[in-house]
């Protein structure tokens, strides 16, 4: 098979995209798999039915930190309609993987680090009689000594490994930048931990035969998840496959697998049966992945004219012991404004709480809401618009590696956002403007996220059918990646959409990016392109010509005075791979998505109860693929957005670090009442450093900063300033007007 | 959940014999049984589906008042023209509670029963005296921020979760039974929960096997009505405080007041010292701001409720002011 391989040393100037005719790349279409999924046709990984299926269901540590003495499952076992209780304390694993990683995450259940540890599984006939039976199990336990409170353990903070960014970085010194300064701001901002919430609760479905273990799990990176589940089975990679159609959000809590991945697939060869095992809401909190809690202290200097001459952002942040993983809260502050003295630090404080990982902006999601409050705080001190002091601020490269930006367009987003919101009308005194009960207020703020590539293969053939399939491992979390691939696959080889299938999720197929990291389109996007280029190629030399002068549309070759059906160009079939790795140009340039925020607010004078009345964003992330899911995209990151500055907290308890709200109901999550019109806009741009599409991530881009232009739109309106993440309605009582 | 037997019933008087036992449950809607059974804070042996008992209707009765069956769904009731026209509280209490699809299954006697969501209610693994007597109580420690500052005790500090309730305990609603012997009870709203005390798990006065079969409302009350709940998102969201107001004025001063309250305390809260400190007078800011001190003279925080009792001050003198401007 012939295969198109591309690392990205070099920019590709010209992207095929810009001379396709096919005409379908950037055009809104809707997800090719939106009628499977409302007509119930789209199968989930617990929707798959098998002969000979049992239940599965987990069976937790309901205490916070012991040593599990003895696992007494007789009373459970006993219960007609129980198959087996499945104990094995040292393959268990302990907690969700992180994303990408392709080791066993930390092994064996032995001794509890969190309430709620999955430590055992049921088997039974049916999910109900699994369920009940669970709580029969009595798990004994010699308690150990736990670390619950994040408050009272911050000076034992550590500083973690490596994550996606170094941990510390200093220049210049920022002490005397402060000393010096004409401006500063130095306050402390908390955040508190999150989970995703992500609509369909993590599933798995093992079945074991002659050729091992076929996994069918609600997992966003198939490839690396296979590496994790086969090492934490001890099992070869190559007697393992997962299979991921379908998910139904993931937001990072998917990223790795989770104990009931591996539980279920013990279970399954343990009872010789297939396994089916879907976690209740409450062990998704308990059990699979938080984003951490942050305690962040943001510094600012500014001379007279508003310059930046400093930047400190020291986050501390939780997990679990020998974790390691820590909230990259600094990340957009490395890049996203001037300034020749800073420092950006994280500090990791180790907690008997479930696991903390990625969630959706790992990073920029707290570490905006600091920065860019603190941005809102610095213009009002200065005196000057806050649009205004993000101009000045803005580098001519990146301020800490000294290389060029791919391309930015942030002042461009703020002045085209303010321009279409009305920004120049915006109430300017804070607490002026009232209408009956409700006191009103602007806010905005700025957004970026890092662009990233990862390596990622697919297949695309044709056949003589004249049609396309696309296959790579790669998933659709909601994102609608389907229709994205199906878009450049069509675009570069003249197939209208309904012409082109796309296969995803099972690493039978060729392995891609995965869903993480808005790394998704431009990657496994990528590969699609660069095996439509090797087509291409091919029918260019069925039809005698080079491929510069071969046109591809609506199923035809075009060539001189020429038009071919395509089917009849590629005798039984023709098949190419694609794949893209990343290169040089992640070094030598900065790359990042941008945008600017704008929303008004309306806040109740006697209760304090906030509503987003008003929204725009203007956004730019190279070239836009698809302009509804695109918009989407932005849409969900920015609904997460308002549900962090409004109402979203998973509350531990101080006495053993479990989440107390950990269902639905009370982690609230915003709901359309909550949500107004969001008016989108993308500026048009390419963007040849960062991969053959020209197109930067997106999937992350619109959380970033939303939830500041509330908190600074809720400033605006009463005149409070909260840094206490979320800015609920107790927290605005005691400075609102006197009834 | 455990498993359990489930049985029909065609009448009330079938269903009140099928459920004369304490490991029986009624299940109408199911919008909170089913997800207590399913946690197994509720574990009973046995179902009896009173579904389809022609409990439906809401008609008017002699005098003046109404009479709701306990079958009729919260969404029918809320749109009801004779509850919009004359019990408007009621309609905007039910319309403020849960989401569109709850409304459309939840009954109206099931949601005089729903049980507290205090946190630890629902967590078997905590102590929580109101789910396992005697087991102590992990909220009062611990995160209450939904949880009740009046009529608590230090066993319990659970909060009643209807909207609707609240309303219908300002209405001063009668609540019709039927019990197991056969014998109707007409057991007035405010006879019909309990404080805990010490049992919390004893939230109202109905006995093994008795069936809610109506709720009968008295002739719509005079002046104006109103139902202001303050939540932590705009639906969806279990009241943080509520006030169901009625309150009429003749030659400027205050005639008649009715207030209930959610949010608050373990049942639908009521004080007539504070209604009767607002009758025969003028209404004003000082008046309201004493009624409000009056209500709250005994407000107990917790720690993370404590917000609880400035926001309800607020909460009511603001809506004392519309009712009266």
């Amino acid at each position: 098979m012939t295969t198109n391989a591309l690392r990205m040393d070099k920019p590709v100037e010209q992207s095929l995209l810009d001379s396709g005719v096919q005409g379908i790349i950037g055009k809104g279409i809707e997800r090719i798999d939106g009628p499977l999924k409302v007509a119930g046709q789209a199968t989930y990984s617990a929707e798959y039915d098998f002969p000979n299926l049992a239940y599965g269901f987990l069976v937790r540590a309901t205490f916070p930190a012991g040593k599990i003495s003895s696992i007494d499952a007789e009373g459970a076992k006993a219960m007609p309609g129980v198959v087996d209780v499945v104990v094995d304390l040292k393959t268990f694993i302990r907690n969700a993987q992180q994303g990408g990683e392709t080791e066993a995450p930390t092994q064996g259940v032995k001794d509890v680090a969190y309430f709620g540890e999955p430590v055992a599984i049921v088997v039974a006939e049916s999910y109900e009689i699994a369920r009940d039976a669970a709580q029969l199990v009595a798990v004994r336990y010699e308690p150990a000594e736990g670390v619950f409170t994040f408050d009272d353990h911050v000076d034992d903070a550590i500083k973690p490994p490596p994550g996606s960014m170094p941990p510390y970085h200093s220049q210049g010194d920022l002490d005397a930048a402060m000393a010096d300064a004409a401006f500063t701001i130095d306050n402390v901002w908390r955040t508190p931990s999150q989970n995703s919430a992500a609509m369909e609760p993590h599933a798995s479905i093992a079945l074991w035969d002659d050729d091992g273990l076929t996994l069918y799990g609600s997992l966003q990176m198939p490839s690396s998840d296979k590496q994790q589940l086969a090492k934490s089975l001890g099992e070869r990679q190559s007697k393992v496959r997962i299979v991921a159609r379908y998910i139904g959000g993931g937001f990072g809590s998917k990223l790795g697998i989770s104990p009931d991945t591996v539980a279920t697939a013990i279970a399954a060869k343990a009872v010789g049966r297939p396994v089916k095992t879907v976690m209740t809401r409450q062990q998704v909190f308990d059990a699979t992945v938080r984003r951490s809690n942050t305690q962040q202290r943001f510094r600012l200097a500014a001379d007279a004219d508003g310059k930046l001459t400093g930047i400190g952002h020291e986050t501390l942040c939780s997990n679990l012991p020998g974790e390691g993983y820590f909230e990259p809260a600094g990340q957009a502050t490395q890049f996203l404004y001037g300034g020749e003295n800073r420092i950006i630090k994280h500090d990791l404080v180790e907690l008997n709480r479930t696991l903390s990982g990625s969630m959706r902006a790992p990073g920029e999601a707290v570490g905006l809401l600091a920065q860019e409050n603190a941005m809102d705080e610095l213009a009002e001190q200065i005196g000057i618009d806050p649009i205004e002091l993000r101009r000045i601020n803005d580098p001519a490269q990146d301020p800490q590696k000294d290389i060029p930006y791919s391309t930015r367009s942030l002042t461009r987003c703020l002045d085209a956002g303010a321009k279409a919101f009305g920004w120049e009308q915006r109430n300017r005194t804070p607490g002026a403007k009232r209408e009956g009960d409700w006191l009103i207020g602007h806010g905005m703020a700025a957004t970026t996220r890092t662009n990233m590539l990862q390596p990622s293969e697919a297949a695309v053939s044709i056949g003589p059918d004249g049609r396309a399939l696309v296959e790579t491992d790669m998933t659709d979390i909601g994102t609608g990646t389907y229709t994205i691939l199906a878009q450049i696959a069509g675009e570069m080889l003249g197939l209208p959409i309904e012409r082109v299938a796309v296969h995803l999720g099972d690493t039978k197929s060729p392995p891609g990016a995965g869903s993480g990291g808005s790394w998704g389109a431009g990657s496994s996007g990528s590969s699609v392109y660069l095996a439509a280029q090797a087509l291409r190629e091919k029918l260019a030399k069925a039809m005698g010509v080079e491929a510069d002068d071969l046109t591809l549309k609506d199923g035809h070759a075009i060539a001189g005075n020429r038009r071919v059906a395509i089917g009849e160009l590629v005798g039984d079939g023709i098949t190419a791979t694609g794949s893209i790795e990343p290169g040089k140009q992640e070094k030598e340039t900065t790359q990042a998505s941008y945008g600017a925020h704008f929303c008004e607010v309306k806040v109740h004078a006697v209760t304090g109860e906030v509503r987003v009345t008003r929204w725009h964003s203007t956004f730019e992330a190279g070239r836009i693929l698809n302009q509804q899911t695109a918009r989407s995209q932005c849409i969900g990151g920015i609904v997460f957005g308002i549900g962090t500055a409004l109402t979203e907290e998973a509350v531990h308890d101080d006495r053993d670090g479990r989440i107390v709200n950990h269902d639905l109901v009370e982690y609230h999550v915003p709901v359309h009442a909550d949500i107004p019109h969001m008016d989108i806009v993308f500026l048009d741009e390419r963007d040849p450093h960062a991969n053959p599409l020209h197109a930067k991530g997106i999937g992350e881009l619109g959380i970033g900063g939303a939830g500041a232009a509330v908190t600074n739109a809720i400033y605006n309106a009463t005149g409070v300033r909260v840094r206490d993440y979320p800015a609920t309605l107790d927290k605005l009582l005691e400075g609102l007007p006197a009834v | 959940m455990k498993l359990f037997d489930y049985a029909k019933a065609d009448s009330a008087e079938a269903a009140v014999r099928e459920g004369a036992d304490r490991d029986t449950k009624f299940i109408a809607g199911g919008t909170n049984l089913l997800d207590l059974m399913k946690l197994q804070v509720e574990t009973p042996a046995r179902l009896v589906d009173i579904s389809r008992l022609p409990l439906n209707d809401i008609e008017e009765i002699e005098g003046g008042g109404v009479r709701i069956g306990a079958l009729v769904p919260n969404s029918d009731l809320a749109a009801d023209p004779i509850i919009r026209e004359r019990y408007e509280v009621l309609s905007r209490a039910l319309l403020a509670g849960a989401s569109g699809q709850l409304r459309n299954k939840a009954s109206t006697g099931g949601n005089l029963l729903q049980r507290t969501r205090c946190y630890y209610f629902y967590e078997t693994a905590a102590r929580c005296n109101k789910r396992v007597p005697g087991s102590g109580c992990d909220a009062q420690e611990g995160f209450n921020r939904i949880l009740a500052i009046l009529g608590t005790s230090e066993h319990c500090i659970a909060t009643h979760p209807s909207d609707m309730a609240v309303a219908m305990r300002a209405l001063d609603a009668t609540i019709v039974t039927l019990g197991s012997d056969g014998e109707r009870r007409r057991i007035p709203i405010g006879d019909f929960y309990r404080l805990p005390g010490d049992t919390p798990d004893v939230e109202n006065v109905l006995r093994v096997g008795e069936l809610i079969t109506h709720v009968e409302l008295p002739p719509a009350p005079a002046g104006r009505q109103t139902y202001r709940k303050v939540r932590d998102r705009a639906s969806y969201a279990f009241a943080l405080v509520s006030v169901a107001g009625i309150v009429a004025i003749e030659d400027g001063k205050i005639s008649s007041a009715q207030l209930a309250f959610g949010g608050l305390g373990p049942m639908p809260w009521r004080d007539s010292a504070v209604e009767n400190a607002l009758i025969g007078r003028a209404p004003s800011d000082a008046l309201f701001g004493e009624a409000a001190d009056l209500l709250l003279r005994d407000a107990k925080g917790f720690g993370s409720n404590d917000f609880k009792i400035p926001l309800t001050r607020r909460t009511l003198i603001a809506t004392l002011r519309e009712l009266t401007a």
